[in-house]
């Protein structure tokens, strides 16, 4: 088993005809992920690089069972692509858009509340179940299956540990970009929670970056629920306050929101602390081998 | 994306919250002219993007026009060191001269994010003046929130309970409920990320005003705001981060010596801490992003060779959409056109790794390479602290 993506996926690309959307439409294809095809409203009946174009997501959805949307619109186009996706009943959304307003987001996760759709993102990597199904930007060939799942508010954060895990011959059962933006459609706590379900994953890595508490709560989560060790690890121990490191959501505001106060809050929760970044893999093959 | 106090105001006015009377100068003449016209005592207040200013001398009353002037005299110009500005301070270039109110009573009130919650929250307190930081560390009881509804906003009802809570009454009660619909309304409008009135205060004669404003903005939500997005002042910012920025960069200057350079800023962010684990200092943050071209490569060496505190740079290079190939080729081309002034570390992995390798070692360039980001950052400490000390 593994998370939210696998064999069973059917992925339709929202924004299948832009630059960014094409591209990544033919590398997850590249992978084995089943890549139905795209909308671009506007489009419908046309084909771009062999994909089938629809107008609408329900298209897609009635004409080839996709059960998976892939959203690589523009900033001012995402809110509305998400509802769209959601309305359309598909189960899992995965928004790679980075520069969404946040205001956006607080009335799309709003209207997802009320359908059974689960939104990962946005200004996100995607998931990646090795070996079934790649739904995002991540460089495939980095991972190998196996038993670590892995959760990440960064990108390349992710690739990095990914690299170590598999040059230590560990595998992952799946791989989970939440992104970087100060509201998201799937927390930490959600991933965990899907990570504890799944028979398969044996440990969990969580990276965490400063800013917001989502790595206080998946802490205290992880202590009152979980039942495999969690790997944690903070980027952003040298980062100045009041400055946004890059992703939206990455900013000390306040004195609040500290790399200091989250390791402080997993090491209370009894998670393995990684301080290093370069040691995140040591870590786990470590765990792994205790557990 | 931040904005000075006048601007703010402007737009609190304008959005029905109530500002004193007030204009902004530039020059201690320009001070007076607006001092004449206001008639009465008046309040000159340091522009920056700041606060603490009042501790600071960045705030001063005067009592006639020649006060004001020379009021304006003593903080143009000056360097003003708060808590919240950098060590060396900003200088001060415009000054807000406004109507001075006599105060009965300062009040907090502030609509920002509540991330865990996924709404938007109003905050209000009858501990003005103080920063709400503290207030939630000392009197953690006397903060109101009002979380607004994700697609209905603030509801009559919680602006009520906010201004009851205020401790308003009776005509300042009126006026309390409608600037906190006001200010929210407006927040809303304007993608901000924190519209905060520290201190909102009645007036002796009954008035409730915002004596101090600051709105934040969602940058990623400039684009819709043009009219926000001319508010900016670059004299705030790093002249380095405003270069990066041309070029879309996510650069931070720090105050290190290890000029470093990722792709994302997760990576980036866990490349400044591996260099202080190994013992050094970063001198900056900067992420090219996930598909930099070989040009944002060579503006991004540039502009982080130009700080004269970095002794060493270390290029940490994950290669998903960003090629290593298409790093070492805007690398060669920086190096070619600049020189090599500093030692050099470079760390690539990932998508085409071998091409890059094998480039960078056929350009004759004199690169240090690295294994690992443990052992890049190592590398590029002991050099910096190298060429720092000959
Ligand atoms: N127009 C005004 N009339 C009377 N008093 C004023 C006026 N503007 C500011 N003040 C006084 O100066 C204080 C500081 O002003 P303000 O909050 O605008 O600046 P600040 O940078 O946040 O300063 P600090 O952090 O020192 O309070 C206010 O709390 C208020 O008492
Ligand atoms: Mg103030």
């Amino acid at each position: 088993m593994s998370i939210l993506v696998d064999k069973s996926t059917r992925v339709v690309v929202q924004g299948i005809t832009g630059r960014e959307g094409a591209f990544h439409a033919a590398r997850c294809k590249e992978y084995g992920t089943t890549v139905v095809g795209g909308v671009t409203p506007g489009k419908g009946g046309t084909t771009h690089d062999g994909f089938p174009v629809w107008n609408t997501v329900v298209e897609a959805a009635a004409q080839e069972g996709a059960n998976c949307s892939l959203i690589f619109v523009p900033p001012s186009a995402a809110a509305d692509a998400i509802m769209e996706a959601a309305a359309t009943g598909i189960p899992v959304i995965v928004c790679i858009t980075e520069g969404v307003p946040a205001t956006d987001m607080v009335r799309v996760r709003e209207f997802l509340a009320s359908t059974g759709s689960r939104l990962i993102g946005p200004n996100c990597p995607g998931v990646i179940t090795p070996g079934q199904a790649k739904v995002g930007i991540m460089p495939g060939h980095i991972h190998r299956e196996g038993p670590v799942g892995v959760v990440s508010r960064s990108g390349t954060l992710t690739y990095e540990v990914v690299h170590q895990l598999t040059g230590r011959a560990i595998g992952q059962s799946t791989c989970v970009g939440i992104g970087g933006d100060p509201v998201a459609g799937t927390s930490f706590v959600d991933a965990l929670r899907l990570f504890n379900d799944d028979p398969e994953t044996r440990a969990v890595m969580l990276i965490g970056e400063i800013g917001g508490t989502a790595e206080e709560e998946a802490a205290a989560f992880v202590k009152a629920h979980m039942q495999k060790p969690v790997i944690g690890h903070v980027a952003g121990m040298t980062a100045p306050p009041g400055r946004r490191m890059g992703h939206a959501g990455a900013i000390i505001a306040g004195g609040k929101g500290t790399a200091a106060e989250k390791v402080k809050a997993m090491e209370t929760a009894g998670m393995h602390v990684c301080r290093s970044p370069a040691e995140m893999g040591a870590v786990v093959e470590r765990v792994l081998r205790a557990c | 994306m931040k904005i000075h106090e006048y601007q703010a105001k402007a737009i609190l006015g304008e959005g029905g919250v109530p500002v004193p009377a007030g204009e902004v100068a530039d020059t201690p003449a320009a001070a007076r002219a607006v001092a004449e016209r206001l008639g009465g005592r008046v309040v000159v207040k340091a522009q920056v993007h700041a606060g603490g200013r009042g501790k600071a001398g960045g705030i001063k009353i005067a009592d006639d026009p020649g006060g004001a002037e020379a009021a304006a005299r003593a903080i143009l110009g000056m360097r003003l060191k708060t808590p919240q500005t950098p060590p060396e301070g900003i200088e001060v270039r415009k000054v807000l001269v406004e109507e001075a109110s006599s105060v009965a009573r300062e009040l907090y009130l502030s609509v920002t994010l509540d991330r865990a919650r996924a709404s938007h929250v109003v905050m209000a307190s009858e501990a003005g003046g103080m920063e709400i930081e503290e207030v939630a560390v000392r009197h953690p009881e006397k903060i109101i929130r009002e979380w607004a509804h994700p697609a209905l906003g603030l509801q009559d009802f919680q602006a009520r309970r906010v201004a009851f809570g205020l401790g308003l009454a009776g005509e300042q009660f009126k006026q309390g409920i409608g600037l906190i619909r006001n200010l929210f309304r407006l927040y809303l409008a304007k993608d901000c990320s924190l519209a905060e009135i520290n201190p909102l205060v009645v007036t002796t004669d009954g008035r409730v005003l915002a004596l101090d404003a600051k709105l934040n903005f969602d940058d990623n939500a400039l684009y819709r705001h043009a009219d926000v997005a001319a508010l900016r002042d670059i004299h705030e910012e790093d002249p380095l981060d405003v270069e990066a920025s041309k070029f879309n960069l996510n650069y931070i200057k720090l105050t290190g010596n290890v000029g470093c350079m990722v792709n994302g800023a997760g990576l980036a962010m866990a490349t400044m801490d591996i260099i202080k684990l190994a013992g050094g200092e970063p001198a900056n943050f900067l992420d090219v992003g996930g598909g930099a071209s070989a040009e944002q490569i060579e503006n991004a060496f540039r502009i982080l060779s130009s700080d004269p505190s970095v002794k060493a740079v270390f290029i940490n290079i994950f290669g998903g959409i960003l090629r290593c190939d298409r790093l070492a080729e805007g690398m060669i081309a920086a190096v070619k056109k600049l020189g090599l002034r500093l030692p050099v570390v470079v760390r690539m992995e990932g998508t085409n790794v071998e091409l890059g390798k094998k480039m960078l070692a056929e350009s004759g360039l004199s690169l240090v390479t690295a294994e690992d980001m443990a052992d890049g950052a190592r590398k590029a400490v002991a050099l910096a602290r190298r060429v720092q000390s000959s």
